[in-house]
């Protein structure tokens, strides 16, 4: 059994008439001790998906229209308000992508590790654990740091509260909501090397969410790349790497920079400089779709590189191409 | 256990809490300050008041109606009162310059209960002598020390506005706090109720409140009565502003941190987003005590407060509605003068701690 089943989720903003369908018939699976990423722009449905395993999305507006959520087997979506009380943090715990903001202002940053202590293991809730805990997480002299307020600690450290509140309760599965965007570049490898030795150490799954490709290859197992409500592609993270084979994927690769493959004016110093190697970092033209406004067919179709006048007609379905490798596109295999 | 690689070894100094710059930046504000020690000052002697006033607040003097103000005089190194002569007409009296007494530090009066609880009989300054009183601000129509009983009318003026701050607020937060956390029709509802309370002008509803109150209440019921009916009018205002700054609490991501933690709500509204009104609660609070010392004047002015004869400043003022008294025995406005130096002192403390709680006024 896996850990975590969502099948054809489907969830909207609002009801009736004035529903805007927010997921749309996801389907994913995470078993004990994976890394999943989920990946995609800005507004296509990653957090809502992910805070909906917790039911954290609030009702109204949000409304469950299909599909289910599994967790340990469980139907997230038929439990009562104490059930997920103790999923939450229990099960699945949450690390947010900013998180100076995740953190209360008002209360010492030993006294909200132990908060979470006191709802999942009161037993634990001691300063010894908490002092534990925060040296877990590489905050150096833990003894003096559980008596600041989190405006006295660096993004990065803060980070590692987060981390660490979010371990207390010793949850099955950690959603990471772009845990590193608010972060420097050093900070951001710190925090996920970090996240990665927790994960190998205490063996929970993480379902990682993020809009930035370069670091799927580091951490995950697997990777959903997710598009206006809709999973587009779902992969094995190396091959996806590799060789992405669904359009939007590649336009997401191809707008990431690399380093060895210098980008005009971005990894040189010179902007002048062009040779050879200088290729221009792409753009995916347009925006995601707005919500309640996606183009009828394929949603990807308006942006598409290769697509053709049939993609508008028909919503194409997700297949099993090659094992383990999903994509929603009949032509992906089109150059 | 195995510990991941710390970002860093500098450990950082102890650095200031927001209470300590909080208290730094209140501290360079002279005028709240000089507030503040008034405050403290008058609050230790409302504490003392028995040790402090030469009388109870109920003897009355049969010789001494509308006594006027005996201030001791230095003689030699001694500090004495002279005695008074009453003159035929309307309460005139006369000091006699060579007939004067000592006045003497801790001696026996009247009885009193330090603290409410332990009896005692010494007092701070005195005579010891019927016939030679000290009214440090005259008497007033039944011959009772007027400064005796400011003291004992502070300790009922000043408490009444703490203890209605703690019960309004207390209760306005609470209220508030669900109210914008919740939103929605839990929001509406509360707020049309607060609006429905607030649109009560406050005097007719305190005094139709008071008229419900059953005959011969103890003294300490009716304060007690009063308090609840002051805050009852008082919460309603605190819980709208709360409301509002608990729905633009509600979104921070800490709540939300808070939920997938599995906190219940009513934690989360205590925990998490009351705590981020204190900054503003503690100077609306502050900005609030003179509406209850004024609501208990009024209330005691109308006859309908603090019972006689125990003293608090309204019902002394009672005494001095009478033109014809203020122009004879001006000393009767005392308690006006004390509750315009506490109101002001609240305010010169509310207006530092305003300044002081805005982290952008540095």
């Amino acid at each position: 059994m896996n850990l975590l089943e969502i099948k054809k989720l489907k969830m909207d903003f609002g009801k009736n008439a004035d529903a805007l369908r927010a997921v749309d018939g996801v389907s994913l699976t995470i078993g004990a001790g994976e890394t999943v990423c989920l990946v995609g722009e800005s507004g296509c449905g990653k957090t809502v998906t992910a805070l909906s395993i917790a039911r954290l999305v609030p009702s109204p507006p949000a409304n469950y229209v299909g599909g289910e959520i599994l967790l340990n087997g469980q139907d997230v979506l038929k439990m009562s308000n104490s059930q997920l009380r103790e999923i939450r943090g229990g099960v699945v715990s949450y690390v947010f992508q900013e998180p100076g903001a995740s953190l209360n202002p008002v209360f010492r940053i030993g006294n909200q590790i132990r908060e979470s202590l006191k709802l999942h293991r009161p037993e634990k809730a001691t300063n010894e654990e908490v002092i534990r805990l925060l040296r877990l997480v590489g905050i150096p002299a833990p003894e003096s740091r559980i008596k600041n307020y989190p405006f006295e600690m660096s993004g990065g450290m803060q980070q590692r509260v987060m981390i660490a509140m979010a371990l207390a309760s010793e949850p099955k599965l950690l959603v990471a909501d772009e845990p590193t965007t608010a972060l420097d570049v050093t900070i951001q490898a710190q925090i996920l090397e970090l996240l990665h030795g927790l994960k190998q150490r205490l063996g929970m799954a993480i379902l990682l969410i993020t809009h930035n490709l370069g670091i799927v290859g580091d951490m995950a197992d697997r990777v959903a790349v997710m598009y206006a409500g809709q999973i587009v592609e779902l992969s094995p993270a190396k091959e996806l790497l590799r060789r992405p084979l669904h359009p939007y994927t590649k336009a997401l690769m191809a707008s990431v920079p690399k380093l060895g493959r210098a980008t005009r004016g971005e990894a040189t110093d010179e902007p002048a400089h062009e040779d050879a190697r200088t290729t221009r970092l792409q753009a995916i033209p347009g925006n995601v779709p707005r919500i309640g406004n996606f183009p009828p067919g394929c949603r990807f179709a308006p942006r598409c590189p290769i697509a053709r006048p049939e993609c508008s007609q028909k919503i194409p379905e997700l297949v099993e191409v090659e094992p383990d490798r999903f994509v929603r596109c009949p032509f992906w295999k089109n150059e | 256990m195995e510990t991941a690689t710390p970002i860093s070894t500098a450990v950082t100094k102890a650095t200031l809490s927001p209470w300590q710059l909080f208290w730094q930046r209140l501290k360079r504000r002279r005028i709240a300050m000089f507030g503040g020690v008034i405050l403290i000052v008058l609050y230790l002697v409302a504490l003392f008041a028995g040790f402090i006033a030469p009388y109870s607040y109920q003897r009355m003097d049969n010789n001494g109606f509308f006594h006027p103000p005996t201030w001791p005089r230095l003689k030699g190194f001694h500090l004495v009162v002279p005695r008074y002569e009453e003159l035929p007409g309307a309460y005139h009296y006369r000091a006699l310059r060579n007939d004067t007494k000592l006045i003497h530090f801790f001696v026996r009066g009247d009885e009193y209960k330090l603290f409410g609880l332990i009896p005692a009989t010494i007092h701070l300054f005195g005579t010891g002598d019927a016939n030679y009183p000290v009214y440090l601000l005259g008497a007033d129509q039944f011959g009772r020390d007027e400064f005796s009983r400011l003291l004992y009318g502070s300790q009922i003026s000043l408490s009444i506005g703490i203890i209605g701050i703690l019960l309004s607020f207390s209760f306005g937060m609470i209220i508030g706090g669900i109210s914008g956390y919740f939103s929605g029709w839990t929001d509406s509802f509360i707020m049309r109720f607060c609006e429905l309370i607030m649109s009560i002008p406050a005097l007719y509803l305190i005094i139709s409140l008071r008229a419900t109150f059953p005959p011969g209440m103890s003294s300490a019921q009716v304060y007690l009565m009063i308090v609840i009916i002051l805050s009852f009018i008082g919460w309603a205002s605190m819980a709208r502003v709360i409301r509002g700054m608990a729905l633009s609490l509600r979104e921070q991501q800490f709540v939300l941190a808070a939920r997938a933690l599995g906190q219940r709500h009513l934690k989360i509204i205590v925990r998490h987003v009351l705590p981020n009104t204190f900054s503003y609660v503690i100077v609306a609070a502050t900005l609030s005590v003179p509406y209850y010392i004024l609501g208990e004047v009024v209330l005691s002015f109308l006859g309908v407060g603090i019972q006689e004869p125990n003293a608090s400043w309204g019902n002394m003022l009672t005494a001095a509605q009478n033109t014809e008294y203020l122009r004879n025995f001006p000393w009767l406005l005392a308690p006006g003068a004390a509750i315009f130096i506490t109101v002001l002192a609240f305010n010169f403390l509310g207006d530092g701690l305003r300044d002081a709680a805005d982290t952008k006024s540095l």
